[in-house]
């Protein structure tokens, strides 16, 4: 059946936002919020891109003018922060604040003012890194940061107190998040989708979110005992009074490597989407991926001393995590061999979202190569703080999860906007993206191997590094401009392009079910759930169940492994005050880089808007000594 | 082009209950999460102090004075009789037992106010300041860390016992208080490895 009008207006009579400015204060809809984290990291992915290109083009001949010493510190540390803290990381839970509940068929997140509350306090990290750049306070110690450099004695001023204050405004909204997307996949599938059932895509997201969890609090702990010994004089990192700056890198990487996962298994999510798409068969191996996206998850925790092979650790300590990083190469390895298996066993298309999963799949596989090279801590005690490094770290960051959202950006668009995006400048933008991002990067394996240390502002002629240098230039350049086309297509085709109806790609799971762009309440119904891949029932009307009420918010709770119906749960109208503690909790972060008495001030305000969020809005007591007077 | 895709309904959620407690719960979930997350920071800022335990020659260095047992035994001790009214608290909120939970929850957040009392003797005891070496700093984190929690849990206590008072108690009403004496039940539980680190793991050396 179609749903009759009059119920679908009472739905959207209860789900619309108020319109206007309030509306876009207040909204709990996932699907905006998420999008206003998508397009706040997507500018921020084109400042870091313009940094990059800024870089290289001091490094494209040797000794050059333009940028200063300093300004190079700078460029390199607002590029890293940005892109791990800021879009990176941001822009992995955004797709899931977005997508999770529409593949669920569920109306909105578990929690939908905790949703809104992660975007603003992220936005207020945002504010506080870039606002500080504008006046010249910007970071220079690189994106982590290592005392003694960043302590008290060496770094005078407020440069290290803003990068340490973002991360806590980060952290705290990516914590949220995890919280609520952890929940919402937990609590919220509809009907009959077993954990069996469940899309890779909603495992990968809720393994990423269980890793948040258990990581972000390290770098939590870590920069705010950084900032106590700035602030308040402790002696966390002070050698000379029984601290050990060897402490902060142990913290930092027990969350800096978990974090790289972070970022890749959101992208297996897509990755595994598309192909189950465009092969038209269900995932080969769909058990075995879900596996070993468990298994990295767990193994992501035993690596985080392969980036401290140089600090002089144990030798057994080395070797055991020598073996523990290449370990990890298994079960990345086993997520490839069943994707190709997919793509080779299917009558598969290639669109441009797949041309996006052909070019992760052969830069990951090269970064990944390299990776099990520098696990090796023999042979990176020769490679560490040089380009090769550098070439590695951007194969796995770009092409294990850049390229994968791009993807996954091409495939979904559709169903944000309700327009197809243009594919030949799709491909075009592809073709210049990968060809561009090879040629940039592939030439800084062998500047790293000829000895061109990292983190240099410039080098001297005559080392023989000019060429390679010259041909990464190039390659930034071509990728930046394949970036270009890449936005402006997003964009043309956004009021151009061709009307896509609901289910373009006939995809496999639930978001195809509903209109594109879907409306504020999601989907008509809560849908029955008999397979994996629900939407391949040939065509037949979806099975579904009625009955959740469409005068007042409500979403379906159901158990944690069967996905049966528990209980209809009121779910939160819009608010304003997700939007008043964020500003509270801005306002205390900040005023905690001048002086500690910000934070017991601070938590008064705190404490008010939480009072005014929690606000119940049901009756006045009618029994007991403060019942309601008539 | 295709529209959304058309249903058939096989059932109905109507009958479907609006509440549920303990783990069938969803707010039960998002409190859990939270525990989590904190339970890491707890797990980690010990790791740090055994870290940095395991570094020095002496612990606590030559010079400082060891931690009063007579303040942090009293509130250990008081700590851990909370969690008998703690638990009948619980226990009304699934029984549904209307003054028991306004009542109980009000007397959990005069007891939290008064484990501050010895929670500020405790601080006045350490025996060192933070700012003395890197063993003061950790000890103090340690305390400061878990007195937020009794500090943010007395506030929490404080806001859900006024509102069971002042407006009507439903289901969801006493799944919060579930949650609230769980979440106290966790701050009583992270307290004891924190105890044994400051208290008693300088004098096992």
């Amino acid at each position: 059946m179609t749903p009759d009008r009059a119920h679908l207006e009472r739905l959207d009579r209860i789900w619309r936002d108020p319109p206007g400015l309030w509306g876009f204060l207040t909204t709990v809809d996932h699907k905006r919020i998420a999008a206003r984290y998508i397009v706040t990291a997507l500018l921020l992915m084109f400042l870091a891109g313009m940094l990059a290109l800024d870089m290289r083009w001091q490094l494209s001949v040797p000794e050059n003018t333009r940028m200063t010493p300093q300004l190079f510190n700078e460029s390199f540390s607002l590029h890293g922060s940005t892109m791990l803290f800021l879009v990176s990381v941001p822009i992995m839970e955004a797709m899931a604040l977005w997508l999770v509940p529409l593949m669920l068929g569920a109306r909105n997140m578990a929690f939908p003012r905790l949703g809104a509350f992660s975007f603003w306090l992220y936005f207020g990290g945002v504010l506080t890194l870039w606002i500080a750049h504008a006046i010249d306070v910007t970071p220079d110690l690189g994106w982590f940061e290592y005392p003694p450099l960043s302590g008290p004695a060496y770094s005078p001023g407020h440069r290290a107190d803003i990068w340490a204050q973002m991360i806590t405004f980060t952290e705290v909204a990516a914590l949220a998040a995890s919280v609520n997307v952890a929940a919402t996949i937990l609590k919220m599938r509809p009907p009959g989708m077993t954990l069996a059932r469940m899309p890779v895509f909603l495992w990968a997201m809720l393994i990423a979110s269980i890793m948040t969890i258990l990581s972000m609090p390290a770098i939590m702990l870590v920069t705010s005992m950084l900032i106590s010994d700035r602030l308040v004089s402790t002696q966390f990192f002070s050698v000379a009074a029984g601290g050990d700056n060897v402490l902060f890198q142990h913290l930092f990487w027990f969350f800096g490597h978990p974090e790289v996962y972070i970022i890749f298994v959101p992208a297996t999510g897509f990755i595994s989407s598309i192909i189950e798409t465009f092969s038209r068969r269900p995932l080969f191996g769909h058990s075995a991926l879900v596996l070993a996206i468990l298994s990295i998850g767990a193994l992501a925790f035993g690596l985080w001393v392969h980036h401290m092979f140089a600090v002089g650790l144990p030798r057994l300590g080395n070797d055991f995590y020598t073996a523990a990083s290449m370990a990890i190469a298994v079960p990345a390895g086993l997520q490839i061999f069943c994707w190709t298996a997919s793509i080779w066993a299917g009558p598969t298309t290639f669109p441009t979202p797949m041309l996006w999963v052909l070019g992760f799949l052969a830069t990951f596989v090269i970064g990944g190569l390299s990776g099990v090279m520098t696990a090796s801590a023999a042979l990176d005690l020769q490679l560490t703080d040089t380009y090769f490094i550098v070439a590695h770290l951007h194969y796995v960051l770009v092409g294990g999860a850049m390229f994968p959202l791009f993807g996954a950006f091409c495939y979904w668009y559709p169903k944000a906007t309700g327009r197809l995006m243009s594919e030949r400048w799709g491909r075009l933008a592809f073709a210049l993206i990968v060809g561009g991002f090879n040629l940039g990067f592939f030439p800084m394996h062998i500047l790293g191997l000829m000895g061109m240390p990292r983190r240099v502002y410039t080098y001297p002629a005559g080392m023989g590094w000019e060429t390679l240098n010259q041909v990464a230039t190039a390659g930034s350049v071509i990728a930046v401009a394949g970036g270009m086309v890449f936005v402006a297509n997003a964009l043309w085709s956004y009021w151009r392009g061709k009307p896509s109806g609901a289910d373009p790609w006939g995809g496999s799971t639930l978001e195809w079910a509903s209109a594109s762009p879907p409306p504020a309440w999601n989907i008509a119904f809560t849908p029955v759930v008999e397979s994996l891949t629900p939407m391949w029932n040939d065509g037949r009307p979806l099975k579904a169940m009625d009955g959740l009420e469409n005068d007042r918010r409500e979403v379906l709770i159901t158990s944690v492994t069967g996905g049966g119906p528990l209980y209809r749960q009121k779910s939160a109208a819009p608010s304003i005050w997700p939007l008043v503690a964020a500003l509270a909790v801005s306002a205390m972060f900040i005023a905690s880089i001048f002086t500690p008495w910000a934070i017991p001030a601070g938590a008064l305000p705190i404490g008010a808007a939480l009072t005014g969020w929690f606000w119940p809005n049901r009756p006045r007591a009618k029994i007991g000594p403060f019942e309601a007077k008539p | 082009m295709t529209g959304p895709r058309d249903f058939e309904i096989v059932g109905s959620l109507a009958n479907l209950p609006a509440s549920a407690n303990g783990p069938r719960h969803l707010v039960w979930w998002g409190n859990i999460g939270f525990m989590v997350i904190e339970g890491a920071g707890f797990a980690l800022a010990a790791a740090v102090y055994l870290y940095l335990m395991t570094q020095a020659p002496a612990w606590p260095p030559a010079g400082d004075s060891l931690p009063g047992l007579l303040w942090s035994g009293v509130f250990t001790a008081g700590l851990l009789l909370s969690q008998i009214p703690n638990l009948w608290v619980l226990r009304c909120a699934r029984a549904k037992n209307l003054a028991g939970v306004r009542w109980g929850t009000l007397a959990m957040a005069v007891i939290a106010l008064l484990l501050l009392v010895p929670r500020c003797f405790e601080f006045a005891h350490l025996g060192v300041p933070w700012y003395h070496d890197a063993y003061g700093s950790v000890i103090w984190m340690l305390l400061v860390l878990h007195t937020v929690h009794v500090v943010t849990d007395w506030g929490d206590t404080v806001v859900l016992a006024a509102w069971l008072f002042t407006h009507e108690v439903g289901d969801d009403q006493f799944a919060d208080v579930e949650d609230n004496s769980n979440y106290w039940t966790f701050v009583v539980l992270c307290w004891l490895p924190v105890y044994v680190l400051i208290y008693w793991a300088p004098r096992s050396l």
